[in-house]
């Protein structure tokens, strides 16, 4: 009878979140090693290439785009918003997974967050920035974009603090220095390692000047404890809080097709989806390159693949509450608007959309394929190719064919547009890649504490 | 007579003797400690008896002030310095004030967790003396130290030495100034 529960308390063990043989030394040697070391793979330097690249064709688009202006882009009276908008939605949707595994999972104690947080705040950081770009790009005239922000000035005007485009202002910029505080916390211990392990003296002493002096004294640690926490608990209700203010910006429109009340839920759920789709579309290849399968295990890729679903579920249950509220309004403007975005113009890239997002995740479904990396990959890719024409669509349908029939116009993306947009990825990989030959890509010390060693035993009361 | 020292400092292999020895030293009745790990140890603070965290405090503080900077600098905007009459609506539009109170209290209170942080951390400090011992690289790698300061009344430098060394330490190393 004993022995009976003592194999069932084994088998109710959590399988452990990284593989076992891990020593305090090894975990830091291997994650550190990644970064002080004089060799680069061909991966890297391929990747680093491709961003680099296109990252020039950005510079390319936006060069043209300030000495034209925003006529080279195919935006036209009613689609105002076409490419710019869907690419800002769609980025910094991405950016809120890492949030979620940074501080939403660390509130719920999920210590397997613990290997991929460092990477995943580092890819909602470098999404931020690609986002920011397009509202600013859009403007017109981005070198007045303080225009935005409450400020004396002498043209005795302020901005409207009753419209959604202001709080996005607020809700980005806050999101944006929030994400990167709380990532330099986290990584201020970390910098410390780097500082005492660091050969070459130029980088002994950046790393030095990094790390402020961090010294991992007790006093430290327990103050950096309350203050991630305390951060964790602010950026929570944050990141909740900025794809729902981005969301106002279409319900608070009267445009039909944006002006509903589910919205913000909808809206945060594709961003937690396409986002962690973009986290397992990095950690694939980079857990693969760097042999980083004992720290980001499958277990990591087939919760992320679990959040996936769940949130792909969430999205999927909007869309279908997309056509009801259409249908039970008895507004013939709501009921055209989603009957033009089934088989209007736009119908194409509607099904499409339909079809990664919906059909396509039920296969995650499966333990084998959530199981299977190259399986998982393909997915996501999947999936942010859906997310993109989500957005695609909810925008540039609902503005393209809107009240008056006679101010009806389709929407045709430029080259220009196309290129700004692929600009973008090369400006997130190009970030991306700076960060994961600079710093250590996983937290070394968050590492440490899941290795069973890290538990103080203690002894029995005599 | 020799120079001055900053300390006496032990070094441990797992976290399990730095706490024990935490604890051993707390009830010798040396007070002036500070121990050094690769990453944080919860049991550390009981043993060390070290004071609760101020930063609650500083970050409520700082999430007020700033709810109270973005509802404030709304008021003034809309109802004082730029009045906008749309069809006779209130110019104290609170309900439309909530989004960017609510963003300035999470950015005000995260600033100062971070600032906060540093300044109880008393960082960035260049210099510690902490560094002048070789083998202290390894506490943000593998190993555990305790660090026994001169400044506490009982520390004798001979007496102190001995005590840590009677620990299970693998090495006891002075810090210089």
């Amino acid at each position: 009878m004993a022995d009976e529960r003592q194999i069932a308390d084994e088998e109710l063990q959590p399988a452990p979140v990284i593989a076992p043989g891990y020593t305090f030394g090894t975990v830091t040697d291997q994650i550190a090693s990644v970064v002080l070391t004089r060799r680069t793979p061909i991966f890297w330097v391929a990747c680093f290439a491709g961003g680099f690249a296109l990252l020039l064709l950005f510079l390319w688009a936006v060069a043209l785009l300030f000495a034209k202006g925003v006529g080279i882009w195919g935006i036209m009276i009613p689609v105002g918003w076409g490419f710019a908008i869907t690419n800002f939605v769609w980025w910094i949707g991405i950016g809120h997974a890492g949030t979620l595994i940074s501080a939403i999972l660390l509130l719920l104690n999920q210590a397997w967050r613990n290997s991929i947080n460092r990477f995943a705040e580092a890819m909602t950081l470098f999404a931020v920035a690609c986002a920011g770009m397009f509202p600013l790009l859009h403007m017109g005239r981005p070198w007045l974009f303080y225009w935005m922000f409450p400020y004396p000035n002498a043209m005795g005007v302020q901005p409207q603090f009753r419209s959604p485009l202001v709080w996005d202002v607020f809700a980005v910029s806050t999101y944006a220095t929030v994400s990167f505080m709380f990532w330099f916390v986290g990584l201020l211990p970390d910098l410390a390692t780097l500082r005492d392990r660091a050969r070459n003296r130029i980088a002994r002493f950046m790393y030095g000047i990094l790390a402020m002096g961090w010294r991992g004294s007790a006093r430290h640690w327990s103050n950096h404890e309350m203050a991630s926490l305390l951060l964790a608990g602010l950026a929570t209700p944050l990141v909740l809080s900025v794809h729902t203010v981005v969301s106002f910006d279409f319900t608070v429109a009267i445009v039909p097709g944006w002006h509903s009340t589910f919205f913000p839920p909808y809206f945060v759920a594709g961003a937690i989806y396409s986002g962690f789709a973009m986290v397992l579309v990095l950690a694939i290849p980079l857990r693969h390159i760097y042999g980083l399968q004992g720290l980001i295990t499958d277990k990591h890729l087939e919760n992320s693949a679990k959040v996936m679903l769940a949130t792909g579920l969430i999205v999927g249950y909007a869309y279908m509450l997309e056509s009801f509220t259409a249908w039970y309004s008895g507004n013939v403007y709501e009921t055209a608007a989603i009957w033009h975005r089934m088989t209007g113009p736009y119908a194409g890239a509607y099904w499409f959309l339909i079809t990664c997002n919906i059909v396509a995740p039920q296969m995650l479904w499966f333990k084998r394929i959530r199981s299977t990396p190259a399986f998982l990959f393909m997915a996501s890719l999947v999936v942010l190719v859906g997310m993109w024409l989500e957005r695609f669509v909810i925008i540039v349908s609902s503005l393209a064919q809107d009240f008056l029939i006679s101010s009806w116009r389709i929407f045709t993306p430029t080259r220009w547009d196309w290129a700004t947009y692929v600009g973008t990825i090369g400006l997130f990989t190009f970030l991306f890649f700076i960060f994961i030959r600079l710093l250590p890509m996983i937290s070394i010390f968050e590492v440490r504490t899941l290795l069973p060693q890290a538990k103080v035993e203690e002894e029995p009361e005599r | 007579m020799k120079a001055p020292i900053y300390g006496v400092m032990a070094e441990f292999d797992n976290p399990t003797s730095l706490v024990n020895a935490a604890r051993e030293a707390r009830a010798r009745g040396y007070r002036k400690l500070d121990a050094y790990s690769p990453f944080p140890i919860e049991e550390l603070t009981e043993a060390l008896h070290l004071p609760k965290s101020k930063l609650p405090l500083i970050v409520l503080i700082g999430g007020i002030l700033g709810g109270l900077t973005g509802y404030l600098m709304q008021y003034y905007v809309t109802v004082i310095y730029f009045p906008i009459n749309v069809a006779g609506r209130p110019l104290h539009s609170w309900p439309m004030y909530i989004v960017i109170t609510f963003e300035l209290t999470i950015l005000f209170a995260a600033i100062s967790a971070v600032f906060g942080l540093l300044a109880v951390c008393g960082l960035p400090m260049p210099y510690h003396p902490a560094f002048n011992v070789p083998r202290f690289a390894l506490a943000s790698r593998n190993r555990f130290f305790l660090c026994i300061e001169a400044r506490d009344p009982l520390f004798d430098r001979k007496a102190t030495e001995e005590f840590l060394e009677s620990l299970d330490a693998r090495e006891v190393s002075e810090v210089a100034h």
